[in-house]
């Protein structure tokens, strides 16, 4: 019968395809979403290399957390490379990194970027400054702390941002409260929160600077103002000790940071983790960036700000929800 | 009367709102520009090879689903066993369950730490394949047991008193009597297959060309601001779902149809 | 129907293999696809008060609310489009025809795809419902849409007209001929499809999870919720709150069986 012969030719096609994914050593990169087209520049050119030769690629792509989660389950890895450290210690912690992965010049770095409001065109409420914020009427929208690590970033920058301005810690946390009444969405992850954004809801989006980059080159109405006081964030990369082709992640990994490849970061929309390759490219300083050591450090944010009981945004969100 | 017209213009009219509109829309969308543009969206390396993963679902969990049906409708209707009762009932469940739940429990079964775990199931196509083979179950099944309550056993009680064995009571007797119940069993199960996404969303390790199914990768197109490709795979999607329904319509059974 | 497979008492000795064969054969399938994963997901349920948790309850609330609202217009819709396929005569009924059962077809991201496309930022009419609680109901309308129909149309078809011709001819209006002719023939089959709509919006992700936004409080659904448990890592509270919707889908379904059953037990 036709249904038959249908069924027959598919599975005699499976060969085919499965035949075509088995040559050459394979590398699988995991990571989280933004980068999808950055690295799909830099795996060819990194293929064009005399590292690179012999190498091809599986890659995946997803939210960052979801995607540390992943691994931690059972998705096979070489190098992970993630929007925030604490999602690469969490693999340390199950022994799928090693724990001196962050041992080098770059502190285990690859790209970095800062976070931004996303305005609406013009900046009609003069959004400037996290004080601004707390006009009233103004409605942020941000991607859901829990449920994006990303979005963690925002929180610290907020508070970092708070202590720039001169407040002690507690009454940053207090800063934190205030703004949070002025959330009105937050969406699960950062591309989400953008496109929430877009289509109309709220007066700022907190986001990442390469995000916002990423949705003008993509033809996207974004505009963005970088506040004064906000946080470097840093994204990391590390081979995993499970990988079976050590050294030729940690060629890739090599690469990612030479000239070249970190001149194609840049032109994705990331800050380079090196000097001399942002010719052309608009990526201004700020007078009070700072980074998250300056608020604690993850492993101290991670407990005292996110611990889903425990922590401040916990009982932030508690008190403002619903 | 008014009255007919009144029901015929609201059921129209709520059915062209509700569906016609907004597919017709993105099929306008699609080709607004031409073929060309929306056939090279779909023919990315990604693309293709998300198309190929959802025909390797296909491929595996219809023809499966397919003899499963049929042995369990058999099963069900002519021996009559203890707990066919709850049987009949998990082959329903599928119809009932979330998707998300669907890929939650395979997550924490096949998992690392599972009972089945750390065998390259889950974030692997073998994960994607399960997930798809469960939300598909039941339509086989549910198709063809009615038509076998129905024939009643007396042809295959004759055949077997002549002396045929049981593969050629079901071969020469059986069969016949269910083959078009089973056909749109089988058009269900495909399109059931093709369409799923929230349990491969669970157990789907997102990785390009192998475990990024063309409903994935929908969603996928469409967080990275593709629209053109987000609506062109959807387009693809459609197609396959109208080809379905074509399908359907021609084998209905009987009593469904005027 | 059982009672004529008495006439011929099969041969006990030649089919034994057989039934064993399918019974064994079919079981096994079953437990492993879908039994074994439901087991791990029942065993591993813990964190109780993922389910307990504001956002959850909000997320419940939303989503029960949603599926009864969406199953009681699907209860009016599904019976004037069966009506109108069953009754009426136009040109195109087939297609019509045809067309409901485009949501059984359609891929779920697919529909959710379209509707945003037509009704949400976009939209050239001008419609944006994206992120609002009415692109829920829009989403779980759209994939609902057949249930009712579809367990109405067998029924209308095989409803004899005698009944309505008579009381029409006994100076009945035709609201009332539908009050108290057709409606009570019709009445079990509106259920059943009612019941089915409502278990199937429940468990929706695939066409809300584009449309709705997903915002927490807001228009979150439970299943998106579950999906934002098992990223946060907390599979154990995931399992908990999807062994809720489950039991709760079960029960409607079997609740509205049993009302079925009280229903037409005057035809039995």
């Amino acid at each position: 019968m036709r249904r038959i012969s249908l069924t027959l030719i598919l599975i005699l096609a499976f060969p085919a395809l499965a035949a075509g994914a088995a040559r050459d050593t394979k590398l699988s990169l995991v990571a989280y979403s933004t980068p999808r087209e950055a690295y799909g520049q830099l795996i060819p050119a990194f293929q064009k290399t005399a590292a690179g030769k012999d190498l091809s690629f599986s890659q995946s792509y997803g939210a960052s957390g979801e995607q540390s989660r992943a691994v931690a389950s059972g998705l096979d890895a070489d190098i992970v490379a993630f929007s925030l450290a604490p999602d690469i210690t969490s693999l340390v912690q199950k022994k799928l990194v090693a724990k001196n992965w962050a041992n080098d010049k770059w502190h285990g770095m690859v790209t970095r970027s800062v976070v931004v409001f996303v305005v609406r065109d013009g900046n009609p409420k003069k959004l400037k400054t996290w004080t601004d914020l707390l006009k009233p009427g103004v409605q942020i929208v941000t991607p859901n702390p829990f449920t994006s690590g990303g979005a963690r970033w925002n929180v610290m920058a907020a508070y970092g941002g708070a202590l720039r301005a001169g407040k002690t810690p507690k009454q940053a946390e207090t800063y934190l409260a205030q703004m949070w009444k002025h959330v009105v969405a937050q969406p699960a992850s950062a591309r989400e929160g953008l496109q929430t954004f877009l289509a109309g809801r709220g007066d700022v989006f907190l986001a990442y600077e390469n995000e916002a980059l990423f949705a003008q080159q993509k033809g996207q109405p974004v505009q963005f103002v970088i506040p004064k006081a906000t946080i470097l964030i840093e994204n990391p990369i590390a081979v995993t000790s499970t990988s079976t082709h050590k050294s030729q992640a940690q060629a890739f990994v090599k690469y990612l940071r030479t000239k070249p490849a970190q001149r194609i970061f840049a032109q994705n929309g990331y800050r380079p983790v090196i000097k001399g390759v942002t010719q052309g490219l608009n990526f201004p300083n700020r007078p009070q960036l700072f980074t998250i050591k300056y608020v604690g450090g993850w492993a101290k944010v991670e407990k005292k700000f996110f611990d889903p009981r425990t922590g401040v945004m916990a009982k932030i969100q508690a008190s403002s929800g619903g | 009367m008014i009255g007919r017209y009144v029901v015929r213009f609201a059921a129209l009219g709520y059915l062209a709102v509700l569906l016609a509109a907004p597919v017709g829309y993105v099929f306008w969308r699609t080709f607004r520009h031409g073929f060309w543009p929306a056939w090279d969206a779909v023919t990315t390396p990604d693309a293709v090879h998300a198309l190929k993963v959802t025909l390797i679902l296909v491929a595996i969990a219809v023809p499966a689903n397919t003899i499963f049906g049929v042995l369990a409708a058999v099963a069900i209707v002519r021996h009559r066993f203890p707990g066919s009762g709850i049987f009949n009932a998990v082959v329903d469940l599928p119809l009932a369950l979330s998707p998300v739940v669907v890929g939650l429990a395979l997550l924490l079964l096949y998992g690392r730490g599972g009972w089945l775990g750390g065998h390259d199931v889950v974030f692997a196509l073998p994960g994607m394949v399960l997930a798809t083979m469960f939300v598909s179950l039941p339509f086989v099944v549910r198709e063809v047991v009615p038509v076998l309550r129905e024939i009643g056993t007396e042809q295959e009680q004759a055949a077997a008193t002549l002396g045929a064995s049981a593969v050629q009571t079901f071969r020469r007797v059986t069969w016949p009597a269910i083959r078009w119940a089973t056909a749109y069993g089988v058009v269900l199960t495909t399109a059931r297959a093709l369409g799923e996404f929230g349990a491969v969303s669970v157990v789907s390790g997102r990785i390009q060309g192998q475990t990024e199914s063309l409903t994935l990768y929908v969603q996928d197109r469409y967080q990275a601001f593709d629209e053109v490709g987000a609506y062109a795979s959807a387009v693809v999607l459609a197609l396959i779902a109208v080809t379905t329904l074509i399908l359907m319509t021609a084998l209905k059974p009987k009593e469904e149809t005027r | 129907m059982a009672a004529s497979a008495e006439a011929l008492p099969a041969p006990k000795a030649r089919r034994s293999a057989a039934p064993g064969l399918a019974i064994g054969l079919s079981t096994l399938y079953l437990s492993l696809i879908v039994l074994l994963p439901l087991a791990a997901l029942a065993w591993r349920a813990h964190g109780w008060d993922a389910i307990t948790s504001p956002q959850a309850v909000s997320a419940l609330k939303l989503t029960v609310v949603a599926s009864l609202v969406v199953a009681l217009i699907n209860a009016v819709a599904g019976t004037a489009i069966a009506w109108t396929l069953v009754r009426d005569r136009f040109f195109g009924q087939g297609f019509v025809n045809a067309l409901v059962d485009l949501p059984f077809a359609l891929p779920t991201i697919v529909a959710g795809l379209t509707l945003l496309a037509l009704y949400g930022p976009k939209s050239p009419a001008g419609i944006n419902v994206a992120f609002t609680r009415w692109a829920i109901l829009l989403a779980l309308l759209f994939v609902t849409l057949p249930f009712v129909v579809r367990t109405v149309q067998p029924v209308l078809l095989e409803l004899d007209t005698e009944m309505e011709d008579a009381a029409a001819s006994l100076g009945a209006s035709r609201a009332a001929t539908f009050r108290r002719v057709i409606l009570p023939n019709i009445f079990p089959a509106i259920l059943s499809g009612v019941a089915l709509a409502f278990a199937r919006a429940i468990g929706e992700f695939g066409a809300v999870v584009l449309i709705s936004g997903n915002l927490p409080f807001k228009t979150e659904v439970v299943s998106v919720y579950v999906f934002g448990r098992i990223e946060s890592g907390d599979s154990g509270g995931a399992a908990a709150a999807s062994v809720v919707i489950l039991v709760l889908s079960f029960g409607v379904l079997l609740a509205i069986g049993g009302v079925r059953r009280w229903a037409t037990r005057h035809d039995r």
